[in-house]
C-alpha cells in the first residue's frame, strides 16, 4: 500500500481513537459520580431522613426535614419572583422590542449575567439586602435565587417566542385582537411547552446552588418557617456537615446530596422530554 | 374561542367605546410591564456593580493597587493586612490547567458525537454529558474531596512526582508532597465541570457546517480526521472560541466545586499539587464570620473576579453573536 496513504490513515484511526476515549471519558465522569452517590447515599435514605430535623454534633439520630422543607421555601419563593420577571422580560426582547437597540444591549447584558459566578450574586444580595435588614435571612436567600432564574427564564421565553410564526400573530391581529392578546392568548398558548421547559431549567439550576446562600440565608439546625431569620436549607447544610468530624452528619450529607442530585436530575429530563416533545410535533 | 376575551364580556355586548378603551389600558399596562421588567436586567447589573463598589471601597481606600500584588493575607492582624495575589494566582492556574484539560476533550466528545457516532447512541451519549452540566456544583465538591482527591493523592500525584523528580521546571511544578487538598485537583473538577459547555456548542457551531463542504472534502478522498481538522475546524473556529471563552468565564467563577478541595491556603507556591485558594473558595470560606477591613477585602476581591469574568464573558458573546451572523439568523 502507498505509504502515504497508510500514514494517513493510521492518524485518522488514531485520532478517531482519541475521540471515542475523550467521550468515554466524560461518560464515564458521570457514572462515577453518579455511581458513588447512591453507593454512600442510599444507606440513610429512610422515613427518619424526611421526619426528623438535623442532629446536633455527635448525635447519630435525625434527619434533614428542616433543611428540605427550608430549601422548598427558598426555591419556591426564588422561582416565584424571578420566573415571571424573566417571562415578562422575555416577553418584551421577543414580541415588543424586536428591532429596538435597548433589547440588544439587555440580550447582551442578561447573556452575561446568566453565566456570571453565583458568589457574586450573594455578594450581591448581602450588599443590597442583608445590610439594610441588619441580618441574615430566608427572604435574602430567595432574592438570591431570583436573581439567578431571572436570566435562564428570560433567555428561554425570548427563544421560544421567537420561534411562534409570525402568521399566527399577523391572523389573531386580522381578527382585531389587541397586542397583549395576541401575546397572551395566542404566542404563550403556541409556545407553552417551551416556557415551561424554562421553568423546569431555572428550579433545577437554583435547587442546587450553595454559594449565593452561604451569606445570605446562612443556615441553621433548627425547623423555622420565619423568612425574616435564618433558615436551614439542602446545600448549606450539605457543605458544613461534609467537613465536619462527625461520621453521622457526613452520612447525612451524602443522603442530602443523592437527594438534591435526583430532583435536579429528574427536573432536568423532565425539561428535556417536554422540549422533545415540541420538536416532534 | 380565543377572540372572545373577558374584557369585552365584562364590558356589556353593546359598548363598544368602553370595550375599546379597556383594551387600550389592557395593552398600555401590560407593555410597561413587560419593558419594565426587562429593564429591570440592567438594573440587576448596576445593583451588582455598585453594591461591590461601596462594599469594597474602605478596602479600596485602605490599600489601594498595591493590594494586587500582596501576598499576605492576615485579616487578624492590627491593622489587617490583605492581598490579592494568592488568590488571583490560584483562580488563574486552576481555570489555565481546566482549560488544558477540558478544551482537547470537550472538542474530541463534539467530534466524536457530530462525525463519528452512530445515530443511536449519539441521544444517549449527548445526555449523558449535558447531564453532567446539571449536577449542581456542591456535589462535584463534595465528590472531589471525599473520592477523587484522596484516589489523586494515592495514586497519579506521586506517579508524577516520581517521573519529574529532578526535571528543571517541570520538578518544581509537580513537586511533592501528594496532598488531598491541592490547585491540581480543584483544576481536575473544573475540567469536568466545564467539560459540558465546550461539547455542547462545539456541537451546535459543528452542526452549521454545509454539508456540501464536508462532502466535497470527503470525495476529494479525505479521511474524516483531515475533513474535521481542514473544513470543520476552521469554518467554525470563532464559535469554538466564543465556547471556550464561555466555559473558561464559568471556571473562572466556580466556588463550591472548589472550595472543599483546594485547601485554602494563601501561600503560592510553584507546585500544583500543593494547597491554595481561588478568589471565590476565599470568600465562600471566611465571609460569613468576616467584618470590617477584612470583609471589604472580601468584596473588592469579589470586586475583581466580576470585572474578569465580565470581559472573558463579554468576549465569548461577541465571538458567538460574530457567528451568528455568519450563519444569516
Amino acid at each position: 500500500m502507498n505509504p502515504i496513504y497508510s500514514r494517513r490513515r493510521r492518524k485518522d484511526i488514531l485520532i478517531r481513537g482519541l475521540c471515542f476515549g475523550a467521550a468515554a471519558f466524560g461518560v464515564t465522569w458521570l457514572a462515577l459520580i453518579l455511581i458513588t452517590l447512591f453507593y454512600n447515599g442510599l444507606a440513610g435514605l429512610n422515613l427518619d431522613l424526611f421526619v426528623a430535623d438535623t442532629p446536633p454534633p455527635g448525635s447519630t439520630e435525625g434527619g434533614l426535614r428542616n433543611a428540605i422543607v427550608g430549601s422548598l421555601i427558598m426555591t419556591v419563593i426564588g422561582v416565584g419572583i424571578g420566573a415571571p420577571l424573566g417571562l415578562f422580560a422575555g416577553t418584551y426582547l421577543a414580541e415588543y422590542g424586536r428591532n429596538d437597540k435597548l433589547t440588544s444591549v439587555i440580550r447582551f447584558i442578561n447573556d452575561i449575567l446568566l453565566s456570571a459566578p453565583s458568589i457574586i450574586i450573594g455578594l450581591f444580595i448581602y450588599g443590597a439586602v442583608v445590610v439594610p435588614m441588619r441580618g441574615f435571612s430566608a427572604i435574602a436567600g430567595s432574592l438570591a435565587l431570583a436573581v439567578i432564574v431571572i436570566p435562564v427564564v428570560l433567555r428561554t421565553t425570548e427563544d421560544m417566542l421567537l420561534l411562534v410564526p409570525n402568521a399566527l400573530r399577523e391572523a389573531a391581529s386580522a381578527l382585531g385582537l389587541p397586542r397583549s392578546l395576541v401575546i397572551k392568548r395566542i404566542a404563550y398558548r403556541a409556545a407553552r411547552s417551551g416556557l415551561i421547559t424554562g421553568v423546569l431549567l431555572a428550579t433545577a439550576r437554583v435547587a442546587g446552588e450553595t454559594a449565593p446562600l452561604l451569606f445570605t440565608a446562612l443556615s441553621n439546625q433548627f425547623f423555622s418557617l420565619g423568612l425574616n431569620k435564618t433558615m436551614a436549607n439542602l446545600p448549606v447544610t450539605i457543605n458544613n456537615f461534609v467537613q465536619s468530624p462527625y461520621a453521622y452528619w457526613k452520612q447525612l450529607a451524602w443522603s442530602g446530596a443523592l437527594l438534591i442530585t435526583l430532583t435536579v436530575l429528574a427536573l432536568n429530563i423532565g425539561a428535556r422530554i417536554l422540549s422533545a416533545e415540541r420538536t416532534a410535533k | 374561542m380565543a377572540v372572545q376575551s373577558d374584557v369585552i364580556d365584562d364590558a356589556g355586548p353593546y359598548d363598544r367605546a368602553k370595550a375599546l378603551s379597556a383594551f387600550k389600558l389592557g395593552d398600555v399596562t401590560f407593555y410597561w410591564i413587560t419593558r419594565l421588567s426587562a429593564i429591570s436586567v440592567l438594573l440587576i447589573l448596576g445593583g451588582i456593580i455598585l453594591s461591590l463598589i461601596v462594599g469594597a471601597f474602605p478596602a479600596m481606600k485602605e490599600y489601594g493597587f498595591a493590594f494586587l500584588w500582596t501576598q499576605r493575607w492576615a485579616p487578624s492582624a492590627d491593622p489587617p493586612v490583605l492581598g490579592a495575589l494568592g488568590p488571583m494566582y490560584g483562580t488563574l492556574v486552576t481555570s489555565f490547567i481546566a482549560m488544558l484539560i477540558a478544551i482537547p476533550v470537550g472538542l474530541g466528545i463534539a467530534i466524536f458525537l457530530t462525525e463519528l457516532c452512530p445515530q443511536w447512541l449519539r441521544r444517549p451519549i449527548g445526555m449523558a454529558i449535558e447531564l453532567l452540566a446539571g449536577i449542581p456544583s456542591i456535589i462535584y465538591g463534595m465528590w472531589g474531596f471525599f473520592v477523587l482527591g484522596p484516589f489523586l493523592a494515592n495514586t497519579f500525584q506521586p506517579f508524577m512526582i516520581k517521573i519529574f523528580d529532578g526535571v528543571p521546571v517541570l520538578g518544581a511544578i509537580f513537586a511533592g508532597p501528594p496532598s488531598y487538598l491541592s490547585l491540581f485537583n480543584a483544576a481536575l473538577i473544573l475540567a469536568i465541570m466545564v467539560l459540558p459547555f465546550i461539547t455542547s456548542i462545539s456541537v451546535d457551531v459543528f452542526k452549521t457546517v454545509p454539508p456540501v463542504l464536508k462532502e466535497a472534502a470527503y470525495g476529494v478522498g479525505c479521511t474524516t480526521w483531515e475533513v474535521v481538522r481542514s473544513v470543520v475546524i476552521p469554518y467554525t473556529r470563532v464559535g469554538i472560541i466564543g465556547g471556550v471563552m464561555l466555559a473558561l468565564g464559568r471556571a473562572l467563577g466556580e466556588t463550591m466545586a472548589v472550595s472543599f478541595i483546594i485547601g485554602n491556603s494563601f501561600r503560592i507556591s510553584s507546585s500544583i499539587f500543593a494547597p491554595g485558594t481561588t478568589i471565590s473558595a476565599a470568600i465562600a470560606s471566611e465571609f460569613a464570620e468576616s467584618d470590617g477591613l477584612h470583609q471589604s477585602g472580601l468584596i473588592l476581591l469579589g470586586l475583581l473576579l466580576f470585572v474578569l469574568t465580565f470581559f472573558v464573558l463579554a468576549g465569548a458573546r461577541l465571538m458567538l453573536m460574530r457567528l451568528e451572523k455568519k450563519a444569516g439568523n
